[in-house]
């Protein structure tokens, strides 16, 4: 299953990638898969997104969809039929703190 | 003829700044990274095109990057800090427990034999250690682990490792540097660690004479004299003699001795540099003069470097990582302001030039001789 992800600014400068990441995903995605098969494409990313050891969320990053806030709900949260399907992207997102 | 290279971290990104000999005209590269936080940039001294840098942001956390370009080109390399066993606590704020936490890495330290070896001082206090390159590190767990780590309490900037020095003589002997709780010294390579604050006076704790709990702000040694140690303390500026053991008050005469930076001239190891700041509570230059001061003597007797620096309405800090000096002759002197300004002085202190001015907040100066 191809899921589109959108990256932050700084993350697609550190993954040096323009525009959206597209990524194969086995299985219905879930929020977890996605970050999984995020990380094993763009390794430079582990521990940008998620903590190395608890791979809880960074307290500044938000996980968005189809304008649903999924950045509170467990890593087997499934995503939505518009992201598995490709029609929307999955929206990874600093949060709007500091300056 | 040779050139120096200086590796600049601010709040925005690093840049690098190199000149010739003459270090008359520069040419500025950069911001690498731009947006993030870096807190140090430190080439290998087994092989200057070898960089490290620490690269990071609240949002998204700690990045080592790695050159071995000089800095054309960098990569990500391993930024998995996680510590040994069980973290344990030291003290919060409030005086409570709390467990050690990662945010961040002060100061890298390149090892100055072999380039794949690098040490990484942390926040909250501990020190690492890479021997592949920055790929993967190691907790030296005996730091953290020392009995007297549950007390140690954070600094205002945090309970950070910001300092490391390695004995030119036998890298088993290292130093490091912690606020609020001191120096410390291994002299087996970091298996096992003791505290060397005896002489220090902080009236900021319970006990000012305490073993532990003192706010060093840097700490500097000259490699042909290593047992020598020279201390920016959060007052006072103090000097050992015999490798940490005893200290004494050498900051008489400072118009405040107070202050971050603390660095040793290249070839002559009795001539010190500090930048008096006027108080804990007022982080600039007293009356609002950047005055960078000079003792020949290793203490004691101090000059005023004013020539070419601001002497009216300067309000800048130079932060603990943001002194460094070159190894020409005569000896380059250079700071970094958290007002945008590198300064050089290519005459070991008499005379001023900025490089550039406009830079973020200066955070880190590191300098590169190279042939």
């Amino acid at each position: 299953m191809i899921i589109r992800v959108v990256l932050p600014a700084h993350l697609r400068t550190l993954a040096r990638v323009v525009g959206e990441v597209t990524l194969d995903v086995d299985g219905p995605p879930t929020l977890g898969s996605v970050l999984d098969a995020l990380e094993a494409a763009y390794p430079m990313l582990r521990g940008t997104i998620r903590d190395h050891v608890t791979r809880r969320r960074r307290a500044f990053v938000r996980f968005f969809a189809c304008e649903q806030d999924l950045s509170h709900e467990p890593p087997d949260t499934p995503l939505p039929g518009a992201v598995s399907d490709g029609t929307e992207p999955f929206l990874i997102v600093g949060a709007m703190a500091g300056g | 003829m040779s050139q120096v290279r200086v590796l600049v971290g601010t709040r925005k990104g690093a840049f690098i700044l190199t000149s010739d000999g003459t270090r008359e005209r520069w040419e500025v590269s950069g911001p690498h990274f731009g947006g993030w936080e870096l807190y140090h940039v430190k080439g290998s001294p087994a092989d200057p095109n070898r960089l490290y840098a620490s690269q990071s942001s609240g949002w998204f956390g700690q990045l080592i990057q790695r050159s071995n370009d000089g800095g054309k080109t960098w990569e990500p390399v391993g930024n998995k800090f996680v510590y040994s066993g069980v973290p344990g606590t030291h003290q919060w704020y409030d005086g409570t427990p709390r467990p050690w936490e990662f945010t961040r890495i002060w100061h890298l330290e390149p090892s100055p034999s072999d380039p794949d070896t690098v040490y990484a001082g942390a926040q909250d206090a501990a020190l690492f250690r890479s021997t592949d390159g920055g790929q993967t590190w190691q907790e030296l767990p005996g730091l953290r682990t020392h009995a007297s780590a549950p007390s140690w309490q954070p600094g205002a900037g945090g309970l950070c490792l910001h300092t490391i020095l390695i004995d030119p003589r036998d890298a088993r002997r290292m130093f490091i540097a912690i606020s609020a709780a001191g120096v410390f010294r291994t002299d087996d390579g970091g298996t096992s660690w003791r505290p060397i604050n005896r002489g220090l006076h902080s009236e900021g704790i319970p006990d000012p004479d305490a073993e532990v709990g003192h706010c060093v702000h840097r700490i500097a040694m000259h490699r042909s004299r290593p047992d020598v140690l020279f201390m920016q303390k959060h007052w006072d500026v103090m000097r050992s003699d015999d490798a940490g053991d005893t200290w004494r008050d050498v900051g008489a005469g400072l118009p405040s001795d107070f202050g971050f930076p603390i660095d040793v001239h290249a070839h002559e190891p009795e001539t010190i540099y500090v930048v008096p700041i006027k108080s804990d509570t007022e982080h600039y230059p007293p009356d609002g003069r950047l005055r960078v001061y000079r003792s020949r003597r290793g203490g004691q007797e101090w000059e005023a470097l004013t020539n070419g620096l601001p002497q009216r309405d300067c309000y800048v800090n130079v932060l603990r990582d943001a002194m460094a000096v070159d190894s020409l002759d005569p000896c380059g002197v250079y700071f970094g302001t958290t007002g945008g300004q590198v300064y050089v002085s290519p005459s070991a202190g008499d005379r001023w030039l900025p490089i550039v001015r406009d830079l973020p907040s200066v955070v880190s100066v590191e300098v590169q001789t190279l042939p």
